[in-house]
């Protein structure tokens, strides 16, 4: 613990020094080195917290009512901290050369002591074990994130991402504020630990449909994630890569950390986390493919694997409500192990992003094209991340989604319930499309922004970025390999974490992870046959073709002699089939300029998908909200008599009411 | 190490090229034709092997990798296949869903390739490949989930050898529609009609032979021998679930198991002699229609 406390003492120190230099350089040094040697202090404790050491707790009063600074390391607040420390380390190192490549003189030391308190303000979230010290860190978080959304706030499109990110993050605070009050007054205290075992009685699902709101907002739970399309993208890509890697996870965080509180979970909160989870995995994706904006496509990832991440939890919920120890370990260990994998390649991909449009000033996909050549290493990152993300061997994403697979054909198996059954039917198929459609959207992403020929004179004149930038991304890359690679040894060391989290004891969790085990033994042998034999094709070929003929030329054009980059495909020609098909839930618009005539010379065609829930929950609600409150707007007037009269009024209520109420 | 377990994989790998020539074979005796030797596929594969290459300036390294990638997918998911009640070389619980997985791998690197020439056509036969893999991908795993709960086992080899010619009697219907998806999912992962028409050599038109317009030589024939292997892994599992032979005698199922093989072979010949390829937007119904199939085949094994 005390090795947590320098951690974040180092963060914050070095964040207030970066914001008292004046040179843009020291200020990303000093942020930056500070942010990433206080993660790898902190990194140490907080693993060990998770591979099952004992519990630590660290605490004294404070002068502010019902409040206390308590702090608890257990196995998943040392999961959650070890996932955010790793990530910030490695996104802080990357910073320093994406924000010294912004244009203007603005100095950066703002911008660093956000980073830093950011990540400050994050582990306060995943450590606080008293509820006033919880909000605390909760409104720290959103608020420096917000700056850090807006620090390019001289356009008007990141203003109003800013803006609508500060609202959604409030509206979801505004819920927990009410959870945590409504909560500390049944259990008489703030503390998490007097929290543990109060009985609630029919309050318990309301609290629970509580959390889920304000935790699912920071999260993006469809229809909540209005934020994360606007936010992700506007704000610069390292943030981006933070805050969707890890910072919406703490709202997972919140939600399990709960959910413990809230006691033995009925089965229909593990329903309402899968049909969440299946809700956000589909349309998450569906809305990623109609995306042009690189950043806002990733954005819309978030939202499909916070969608799987939530299905594995809800499966696991099942099991803890069915009193089945192999669901509740297959589903929650799926579910968690996703949300480090989550975590690595949604980080190394907006990183990516970040490569792209710093080497291109775009990061509109159809303006990209033929990048791989330019940014070979970014490129090379880019698929790597590309293929953990849809889910395929032998990359992280898969053994997750493999974990969570096994859960959703456990509960086929086992019908102890119809509603079991349902729900994993719902899932084998749900995650199987999520999975096909993935796969879609990150070929359109990778294929049509790093191969074939740059469509415009921006992609032309790329340039690489250096390797203060391309060494983070290894480095992710590499862990996304290695999970896959080494994936008995990571399904083992899930054990202590399962065991807080699910209730059961810790020899049957090891038993089913023993299973699971196997399993992944069994596909670590199949990965080695596809590595092997693709090491034999490989080496089979070039045997072949040495000392043959290879020459160059053109692509094949069906004899047409002159082809250009804009013949082809376009990621919206590309994504145009599933589109089409999907329409009714998506309600892309297209338009189609110029086809008049019999000889039509120019023509052009666009689409634009936006986002459903904006448009038909949020800003009717939020319209409907202004025009009754605009009513209200009448008692306002400026006038200092009015005002007083309004205070004597309300007195004279007052003195009435309670005159009446005394006897 | 148990020889028995390479059985399988060997006859696979030896024999897969042979079905796309019993296929031939079977539309030209449709047309009133002769048809090819039934060892061409062998020809045209040495012949491919053979020659040297072409490659466009646009590419890069991931299209020389798509191929290779393709191949080791096809040879990953055919360790998985058991055969005439031979277990697999690669067999543990879930496996076929690592199966299904490992065959997106293959697709994946087979479509980056397709863009990475920076054709128009290439980026059509692409953008429909993953269309129809999308919608193709639930009706297999809920086909094979109604498996895996009908024999009460999880991996491909335990479901396939432990399926015996009784349990038709018994789950019939649930095997039939099980059977009936799967045998969709077959004809749109091998490209054939009414998904797609190999045959095609209307650039825009086409979906698979489309996307590897550009491969020449030896990266074409790896192309055409996973195909092989592909059609012959999902063949496999088709033809056991079919004709769940026991005869006592390793001869004995081995022969029916291959006459399995051969007579879907004549089965997906004569769909292609019979029908027209689907225009490209009645596509997604016949799929949506497989996993309708599969979803009822779950529900009548949970009753």
């Amino acid at each position: 613990m005390h090795l947590i406390l320098v951690s974040a003492g180092v963060i914050l120190l070095g964040g207030l020094a970066a914001l008292s230099v004046r040179s843009r350089r020291w200020a990303s040094l000093l942020g930056a080195g500070s942010a990433a040697a206080g993660s790898l202090i902190g990194l140490v404790p907080a693993l060990r917290a998770a591979l099952g050491a004992p519990p630590e707790s660290f605490g004294f009063g404070w002068p502010l009512p019902g409040a206390a600074l308590s702090l608890e390391l257990d196995p998943l607040a040392g999961f959650f901290l070890a996932v955010t420390l790793a990530l910030s380390a490695v996104t802080a190192v990357y910073g320093v050369r994406y924000l010294q490549s912004t244009p203007g003189e603005r100095s950066l030391g703002p911008a660093w002591f956000c980073f830093n308190l950011l990540v400050a303000s994050m582990m306060l979230v995943l450590l606080a074990g008293n509820g006033i010290l919880f909000l605390l860190g909760w409104e720290t978080m959103a608020l420096a994130s917000f700056f850090l959304v807006a620090f390019e706030s001289e356009k008007a499109s990141t203003r109003d991402a800013g803006w609508v990110y500060l609202v959604a993050t409030h509206l979801g605070g505004a819920f927990l504020l009410a959870l945590f009050v409504l909560f500390a007054r049944a259990a008489g205290s703030f503390e998490f630990e007097a929290w543990m075992g109060t009985t609630l009685g029919a309050s318990t699902g309301s609290f629970f449909i509580l959390a889920v709101i304000g935790f699912g907002t920071k999260a993006g739970f469809m229809p909540l994630h209005v934020w994360l399309p606007e936010a992700h993208p506007a704000a610069p890509s390292h943030v981006s890569a933070l805050m969707s890697g890890v910072m919406i996870k703490t709202g997972i965080y919140g939600l399990l950390r709960m959910s413990s509180l809230l006691g033995p979970p009925p089965a229909w909160w593990g329903g309402l986390l899968i049909g969440i989870g299946l809700s956000s995995g589909v349309l998450g994706v569906l809305f990623a493919l109609a995306q042009h904006d690189l950043k806002r496509l990733l954005a819309y990832h978030s939202v499909e694997n916070i969608g799987i991440i939530a299905l594995g939890l809800g499966l696991g919920l099942l099991g803890m409500s069915s009193g089945s120890c192999t669901l509740a370990a297959l589903g929650f260990g799926g579910g968690l192990l996703h949300v480090l994998n989550h975590a690595l390649f949604k980080g190394l991909l907006f990183l990516g992003a970040g490569s792209v449009l710093h080497g291109t000033g775009t990061r509109r996909i159809d303006d990209l094209g033929g990048l791989l050549k330019r940014m070979p290493w970014t490129g090379g990152a880019f698929l790597v991340g590309s293929a953990a993300i849809s889910g395929l061997p032998p990359l992280n994403g898969f053994i997750s989604e493999l974990l969570i697979f096994c859960a959703a054909i456990f509960c086929v198996l086992h019908p102890s319930s119809p509603g079991i059954v349902t729900a994993g039917i719902a899932a084998v198929a749900g995650l199987a499309l999520i999975g096909g459609l993935a796969a879609a959207c990150f070929a359109k992403a990778f294929g049509v922004v790093f191969l074939g020929e740059p469509r415009t004179e921006a992609a032309r004149g790329a340039h690489e970025a250096g390797p203060a930038m391309l060494i983070p991304m290894g480095a992710l890359a590499a862990s996304c390999f290695l999970i896959g690679a080494l994936p008995v040894t990571v399904v083992r060391a899930l054990g202590p974490l399962l065991n807080q989290v699910s209730g059961f004891p810790l020899p049957d969790i090891d038993r089913v992870l023993a299973e699971a085990a196997g399993i992944m033994a069994g596909v670590g042998s199949v990965i080695g046959i596809v590595l092997a034999a693709a090491a034999a094709a490989a080496g089979l070929r070039a045997w072949l073709q040495a000392g043959r003929s290879r020459e160059t030329a053109e692509t094949w054009d069906c004899g047409y002699a002159r082809p250009t980059a804009r013949m082809q495909y376009t990621a919206s020609s590309f994504a145009q089939p599933l589109i089409s098909l999907f329409s009714p839930l998506l309600r892309t618009r297209e338009r189609l300029h110029g086809r008049e005539g019999f000889f039509p010379k120019t023509a052009d065609w666009s689409t634009e998908t936006r986002d459903a829930s904006r448009e038909m929950l949020f800003e009717p609600l939020f319209n409907g909200a202004r025009q009754v409150l605009g009513r209200m707007r009448g008692f306002q007037h400026g006038q200092m008599q009015i005002y007083v009269l309004y205070v004597v009024v309300t007195l004279l209520l007052l003195l009435a009411v309670s005159l009446r109420a005394a006897p | 190490m148990n020889w028995a377990a390479c059985v399988p994989m060997a006859a696979g790998l030896a024999a897969a090229p042979l079905l796309t020539s019993v296929i031939n074979r079977t539309k030209a005796f449709f047309a009133g034709r002769q048809g090819p030797p039934l060892l061409q596929p062998y020809y045209d594969l040495a012949k491919l092997l053979g020659k040297g290459a072409v490659y466009s300036r646009t590419t890069t390294w991931v299209f020389r990798a798509g191929p290779v990638v393709g191949l080791a997918g096809a040879v990953g998911v055919l360790a998985l296949i058991p055969a005439a009640g031979l277990p697999a070389l690669a067999a543990f619980p879930v496996d076929w869903i690592v199966f299904a997985y490992v065959l997106s791998l293959g697709r994946f690197f087979t479509v980056l390739a397709a863009l990475d020439t920076g054709s128009a056509f290439e980026g059509m036969g692409a953008s429909r490949e993953v269309f129809f893999a999308a919608l193709a991908e639930p009706a297999l795993f809920l086909a094979l989930a109604a498996l895996a709960i009908l024999s009460r086992n999880l991996s491909l080899s335990g479901i396939l050898s432990g399926l015996q010619p009784g349990l038709w009697m018994e789950k019939g219907p649930a095997l039939a529609l099980v059977v009936g998806a799967l045998f969709v999912v077959l004809l749109a992962e091998n490209a054939r009609i009414p998904v797609d028409d190999p045959n095609t050599h209307l650039e825009l038109t086409m979906i698979h032979e489309g996307m590897v317009l550009d491969h020449c030589g030896v990266d074409l024939a790896f192309i055409q021998y996973s195909a092989g292997l592909k059609l012959w892994a999902l063949s496999a599992i088709i033809v056991s679930l079919v004709l769940p032979v026991r005869a006592g005698s390793p001869a004995l199922d081995s022969a029916a198991f291959l006459a399995g093989m051969a007579g879907l072979s004549v089965a997906v010949g004569t769909v292609e002699s019979c029908m027209a390829r689907l225009r490209l937007l009645r596509v997604p119904a016949l799929l949506l229609g497989a996993c309708a199939l599969a979803a009822l085949a779950l529900v009548l094994v949970l009753r």
